[in-house]
């Protein structure tokens, strides 16, 4: 142990442990990935991207509904967290020496950690029990909440970024400090936000508990918010539990889909930042 | 999904912020103040969301609390026919399979936060870091389905066979430990990259120090580097459990829905996510609602104090003298 052959030896093992442990991290990931090549592209189809699902026995069919229900559901979350978490982040990051701040920024890296179907179980208090139907509103509600705690802190990192002398500067032209963050301040923190809100997006889209007794499912279009909506994650989940083959099917496509979707997203949320990461 | 705890540091952010209302810009008028009030009012916003969860979930499973009182903990009985709730199983279910969950990832996860901390060159830590971090982002229902069609047939026809003898149990891929393989590949991420960002922490000179006494690459790392990071990883590690203990798609899909308590990690399970994603929608009794709303309850109360500790640890790796921007 103490002879330097053995001090090195000992390194080299240790390095090497290090090493292979993220290998087997990434098999899974590999593993994941491979998978929904092998089985999601077989069962692609156009006929996915336009039809509505079929009956069971009946061949085709496929999850366009859910495909716009997701969307829908993104838009009504994005519609509440959006306003919410961007100006939340801005007061934490231009007001936010205070007791109340501390608050807030506690209870935002708190509501990150619930887990997503008490979530739902929420969401299903307030809008299914009072309007005693499902709905994609309820469905949109979960999904801000799970987007909220992302967009605030987000935001206000890459606010307390912005150099105070482009503040100042600002002032300088004697431009209220109210305009002064709207259009310098948020201005130049826009693409580290575009970020964050993208990695919120994606990880919206891809939730299933939340939405499982709030926003429900349907197999038929749906354009109204206050009806029960399809979306990609509960299509999945159904099929995947589901007994029949061609369902099985059609549930690795969607997941083909969804994972396509989600990681698209992230990477080009990556790409924002690797751009400005170079800048600074 | 990258956690944003940790990347703070009250004291240098308090000291600059009061500059604003004070030496730049007082607020001379309407619209700064009203400026002020709005985006203090979203913020507000964040704070009732989380005290109406809890009043909001307090209230629905107000039934089954004054029913079963503390019982409802310790019962083994699930019976929505007859009415009678005890919650034991999916309890023992959800514990036991995190708990297995943190034994497979932890030591990975702490291995792969050392490389790409301390043992990689900076195009390396960028783009296997990613790799990792992606893994965080593939949804929980699409492990599910990996799991249903990949893992569990892999562990029923391969693996288990190979542990019966030693576990018990039969070899079917639907138990405790295809959920817990499974919960470990979700909190691996999680993690890898917050204690990768605690030891990122670390000042750089207690390296240098342990370097210049002459020590190798990994005594540098046990020495300098894991004592300061201690608690941060700790906080880490309660974070990958909070995540795993609330997790419930891909679990539910492969831990085998059986409400029975068995100490074999062969035997099909359940967790307290996972039945109340079964049986919300369709629970036809008001108290059989009120016995779910309380798992929730317990759920988001663990969850929550587990979310605060581990904050607070990680936090206090962050307040290290020194390099105070790497956080």
């Amino acid at each position: 142990m103490n002879s330097y052959l053995g001090r090195k030896t000992i390194d080299i093992v240790a390095r090497s442990a290090c090493l292979a442990a993220l290998l087997v991290a990434i098999v899974p990931l590999a593993g994941v990935l491979f998978y929904l090549g092998a089985k999601g592209i077989s069962g692609l189809s156009w006929g996915l991207f336009t039809e509505l699902p079929k009956p069971v026995g009946e061949p085709g069919g496929g999850f366009a509904n859910a495909i716009v229900g997701t969307v829908i559901l993104v838009a009504i979350a994005c519609s509440v967290s959006l306003p919410v978490g961007v100006f939340a982040g801005v007061y934490l990051a231009e007001f936010g020496g205070n007791r109340f701040a501390k608050a807030v920024r506690f209870s935002a890296d708190v509501l990150s950690g619930v887990p997503s179907i008490a979530v739902g179980v929420f969401a299903y208090t307030i809008f299914v029990l009072s309007m005693r139907r499902f709905s994609a509103l309820a469905g949109g509600f979960a999904l801000s909440i799970i987007m909220l705690p992302t967009i605030t802190r987000t935001t206000e990192e890459l606010i307390k970024l912005v150099p105070d002398s482009l503040r100042e500067a600002g002032l300088a032209l004697g431009i209220p400090k109210w305009r002064v963050i709207i259009s310098v301040v948020l201005r130049t923190g826009a693409p580290g936000i575009t970020t964050g809100i993208m990695l919120a997006v994606a990880r919206a889209a891809g939730e299933t508990a939340p939405l499982l007794f709030t926003a429900l499912n349907n197999r038929y279009w749906s354009l109204d918010p206050i009806k029960p909506i399809a979306s990609l994650p509960v299509q999945i989940y159904t099929y995947a539990i589901s007994p029949f083959d061609d369902w099985h099917r059609q549930a690795w496509a969607a997941a083909l889909v969804l994972v396509a979707m989600v990681l698209v997203l992230n990477i080009l949320a990556r790409l924002i930042t690797y751009q400005r990461g170079g800048e600074r | 999904m990258r956690f944003t705890v940790g990347r703070e540091s009250d004291e240098r952010d308090a000291g600059r912020l009061r500059l604003w209302p004070a030496a730049i810009g007082a607020e001379v008028n309407l619209g700064d103040r009203l400026f002020r009030i709005l985006t203090a009012a979203f913020a507000a916003l964040i704070v009732l969301m989380l005290a109406a969860m809890a009043i909001q979930m307090t209230r629905a499973s107000a039934l089954s609390l004054s029913r079963f009182g503390f019982g409802f903990l310790v019962g083994t009985d699930w019976d929505p026919v007859r009415e009678s709730f005890g919650a034991l199983p999916f309890i023992y279910g959800t514990i036991a399979s995190s708990l297995l969950a943190l034994i497979i990832a932890v030591p990975i996860s702490l291995a792969i936060a050392i490389y790409l901390s301390e043992l990689s060159a900076a195009p390396v830590r960028r783009s296997l870091g990613f790799v990792v971090e992606l893994l965080a982002a593939i949804p929980s229902v699409v492990f599910g389905l990996w799991g249903v069609f990949v893992l569990a047939p892999l562990l029923r026809d391969r693996i288990e066979p190979a542990l019966v003898p030693f576990f018990g149990g039969t070899a079917n891929g639907f138990d405790l430990l295809a959920a817990a393989i499974i919960l470990a590949i979700m909190i691996l991420p999680t993690i890898s990259s917050v204690s990768r960002d605690v030891m990122a922490a670390v000042p750089k000179s207690q390296r240098e120090g342990a370097l210049a006494l002459g020590a190798t690459r990994w005594e540098t790392v046990r020495v300098a580097v894991l004592p300061s990071a201690r608690s941060g990883i700790v906080g880490a590690i309660i974070l990958g459990l909070g995540r795993a203990l609330g997790e419930t798609m891909a679990v539910t899909m492969v831990i085998g829905n059986r409400g029975e308590i068995s100490l074999s990690i062969l035997d099909p399970s359940y967790s307290m996510a996972a039945v109340i994603a079964n049986e919300y929608t369709e629970a036809t009794g008001e108290l059989h609602l009120a016995a779910l709303s309380e798992i929730t309850l317990l759920l988001f109360i663990v969850t929550l104090a587990l979310n605060a500790a581990a904050r607070f640890l990680v936090w206090r790796v962050a307040r290290l003298p020194g390099e105070k921007n790497r956080l």
